[in-house]
């Protein structure tokens, strides 16, 4: 053999790793997993399978339009995104440049100027306060028992996740322990308390006990990051809900504690109690989550913001630059337990009963994908990624299958994360993250937590 | 546990130094484990103010578990570390920090999705009011920091981290700086800009303890130096008498010796 037939061989391995085949290539992958999304959720959204014969609704739901249907969506957006994306996102800029100048200067100004900056949250803030009155009972009762209660566990959860970047997927424990408490301290369980409170004072009330809950939690876990603090939170997440169902003679078990005190206020000249009715109840919480919103954003850009930006950055870096890495871990997860803890008091008082069913994991999980839908570590997005998704299935309840509703939920999560991973309204340095993440410059992982930019 | 039983494991008499600054830091026989394993098997050294002491050695040598040990990251299992005579062992790293331990921890680890200036206000998280001539100084120190003030951290080349990464330990005003290899992995040329701005540092009156590879880099930055072997001192001299020492040249200099 001559030296150059030996030497062909080592040639070619090269030159096949080199070529990447089509389906190797991120753009097939994605339309790979487009195809696979449109085929799963033609199964699952049309006829169910019979027993003893599975296959029967399977081939019904493959020759139907159902697929086609479903590919045509699917596709489309791979279409446009993959094709379109770019020109598209040129143009708009483009147009936005041209079209929007004006826009954008009353953007600038609104920004720039103090004045005009609180005149148009005031409105927002109106249009919030109004929204219940234009909107049918239906829509204020989810208003109030989901948009409500979720936004403000999502709020809290953004804190543990999104601003001290600890992976916290028992989230819901908490807003289970605000809710106890509250039955509890309103003379609901089976245990009476010491003194009787209102619900107003319980607020505090459980959130203490949220915090308390939270540094319980987060001490022994502080050594742990990512995957490892996310199944110990799961675990205790189970340990609250087993707690819960199975300590009869405090929590009254699975039938839980029915007949709870409604919130009311008694100022002796002038006393109001909240029935049934939603709309007071949406006040109520808009008025709880203005003034947490008010706390939070202050608390972003403070030291103790810094601080946890510091220490989902790199913790060792944190503390070379004299951050208390462990106290301020800490104080994110009693933020975040008692923000979750005073949904917890606002659910059960409007519920008027609880039991352990109403707080199972998948609440945690939904938690969890509505602030990365809104994009972490991000208020507005957080803001608006729970109201969207929490919005979604309830408009779906009477245009699909019910039991399918969650599924569109599913498939919308699934192509946010391909397209736009960032979340809907990211915070800045999360798109920094991301870039970074995609150009390899910094190891950064879907929640930050492995810090890799040092070691270039 | 403790089984020193030598009560002066120093080949080379202290150094010969006129007048000895008072000391800054004083680590005193310590011994650190890795588990079962011995890291630091009695090791005593002493920074004067002023002083920039450099600490040599072998990989595995124990250098910067030293330096590691005196940042607070590490706790001995046995010995002291004094800081103007007061014990600091035991002492978390954030609040060395608070004494004014400055540290630039091994591989840069500036915040990579920070912009240069956050890393650097960052750095100044231990003073209430930060004072803005601190920043004036660390960009006079490194130009090309102030040049890419709005650049993200982890986009910075690698000589450009461990400016970054010095700079950021600056605004915290330390008394004493704790490098760990400044120079590992960067170009001869970042290495003696390094250096310099090192020396510059030095002469604005902090008092820097570095651990390195570079050998001949570092005895020239130097005041004196410590030579690391298997988690012991086995010299301690003034930095010129080690450069000049042939078992020096020999082992970390790569010359043979005739």
């Amino acid at each position: 053999m001559s030296a150059t037939t030996t030497a062909r061989p080592a040639m070619s391995v090269a030159a096949r790793l080199r070529r990447r085949r089509w389906y190797q290539q991120p753009r097939w992958q994605r339309l790979f997993a487009m195809v696979v999304l449109a085929l799963v959720m033609t199964q699952v959204t049309g006829a169910q399978g019979v027993r003893g014969d599975l296959f029967a609704a399977l081939q019904d739901n493959f020759t139907g339009t159902g697929l086609w249907i479903w590919l045509a969506i699917f596709v489309g957006i791979w279409l446009v995104r993959e094709f379109l994306g770019e020109p598209l996102g040129r143009y708009a800029s483009l147009a936005g440049r041209q079209v929007t100048g004006p826009a954008r200067r009353v953007g600038d100004l609104v920004r720039g100027n103090r004045l005009y900056r609180w005149g148009g949250l005031a409105l927002l803030l109106a249009f919030l306060i109004v929204l219940p009155l234009m909107v049918s009972t239906f829509w204020q009762q989810v208003m109030v028992d989901q948009v409500g209660m979720y936004v403000m566990v999502a709020l809290g959860l953004n804190v543990v996740i999104g601003w001290a970047g600890m992976l916290d997927l028992g989230f819901i424990a908490f807003f289970a322990i605000g809710a106890y408490s509250a039955a509890y301290w309103t003379g609901g369980l089976p245990v009476d308390p010491p003194f009787e409170v209102n619900n107003f004072l319980a607020i505090p009330l459980a959130m203490v006990t949220c915090l308390i809950a939270g540094v319980l939690l987060g001490a022994p876990t502080l050594r742990l990051r990512g995957d490892y603090l996310a199944i110990v939170t799961l675990g205790f997440h189970e340990i609250v809900y087993l707690l819960a169902k199975n300590w009869s003679e405090f929590t009254g078990g699975t039938r839980g504690a029915p007949g709870l005190d409604r919130f009311s206020v008694d100022l002796g000249f002038w006393s109001y109690k909240w029935e049934l009715d939603p709309q007071p109840y949406y006040w109520l919480q808009l008025g709880l989550v203005v003034v947490v919103l008010a706390l939070f954003l202050r608390l972003e850009h403070s030291r103790v913001g810094r601080a946890w930006t510091a220490i989902r950055e790199d913790e060792v870096a944190a503390a070379a630059t004299g951050v208390n890495t462990v106290r301020f871990k800490l104080l994110a997860f009693a933020i975040g337990a008692s923000t979750s803890g005073i949904a917890g008091v606002a659910y059960a008082s409007k519920q008027g009963f609880i039991n352990p069913e109403q707080f199972v994991v998948l609440m945690s999980v939904l938690a969890l994908s509505y602030v990365v839908f809104g994009g972490m570590g991000s208020i507005p997005g957080v803001l608006l990624g729970t109201a969207i998704l929490v919005w979604l299935p309830e408009r779906l309840r009477d245009t699909v299958d019910p039991q399918d509703r969650f599924m569109y939920l599913g498939g919308l999560l699934v192509i946010m994360m391909i397209y736009r991973p960032q979340g809907l309204w990211p915070s800045k340095r999360r798109q920094h993250e991301l870039k970074m993440a995609e150009t390899g410059t910094g190891g950064a992982d879907a929640l930050g937590a492995q810090p890799g930019g040092g070691q270039a | 546990m403790s089984t020193q039983v030598e009560s002066d494991p120093l080949p080379s008499a202290e150094p010969s130094g006129a007048a000895a600054p008072p000391a800054l830091l004083e680590l005193r026989d310590l011994h650190v484990f890795y588990g079962a394993i011995e890291a630091l098997k009695g090791v005593s050294l002493t920074v004067g103010e002023g002083e920039v002491v450099a600490l040599l050695g072998a990989n595995g040598a124990g250098k910067s578990t030293t330096l590691k040990t005196a940042s607070g990251m590490l706790a001995p299992r046995a010995g002291e570390v004094l800081l103007h005579g007061e014990r600091v062992d035991g002492i978390t790293s954030h609040e060395l920090v608070q004494l004014g331990i400055g540290h630039v921890p091994e591989g840069r680890r500036v915040f990579p999705r920070m912009t240069v200036l956050e890393n650097l206000r960052m750095g100044a998280y231990r003073l209430r009011r930060p004072d803005p001539a601190d920043l004036d100084r660390v960009f006079t120190l490194f130009p090309v920091l102030a040049e890419r003030r709005k650049q993200i951290g982890g986009t910075l080349s690698g000589g450009e981290q461990q400016m970054l990464a010095i700079g950021r330990a600056l605004m915290g005003k330390p008394e004493l700086l704790l490098l760990d290899e400044p120079s590992m992995g960067l170009a001869p040329l970042i290495v003696q800009q390094i250096f310099e701005i090192l020396k510059e540092i030095n002469a604005q009156g902090t008092t820097l303890l570095l651990v390195e590879q570079n050998a001949s880099r570092a005895l020239a930055l130097a005041d004196r130096g410590y030579v690391l072997e298997t988690g012991s001192v086995v010299m301690s001299d003034d930095a010129d008498a080690l450069l000049a020492d042939p078992r020096i040249r020999a082992a970390y200099l790569g010359e043979s010796v005739e």
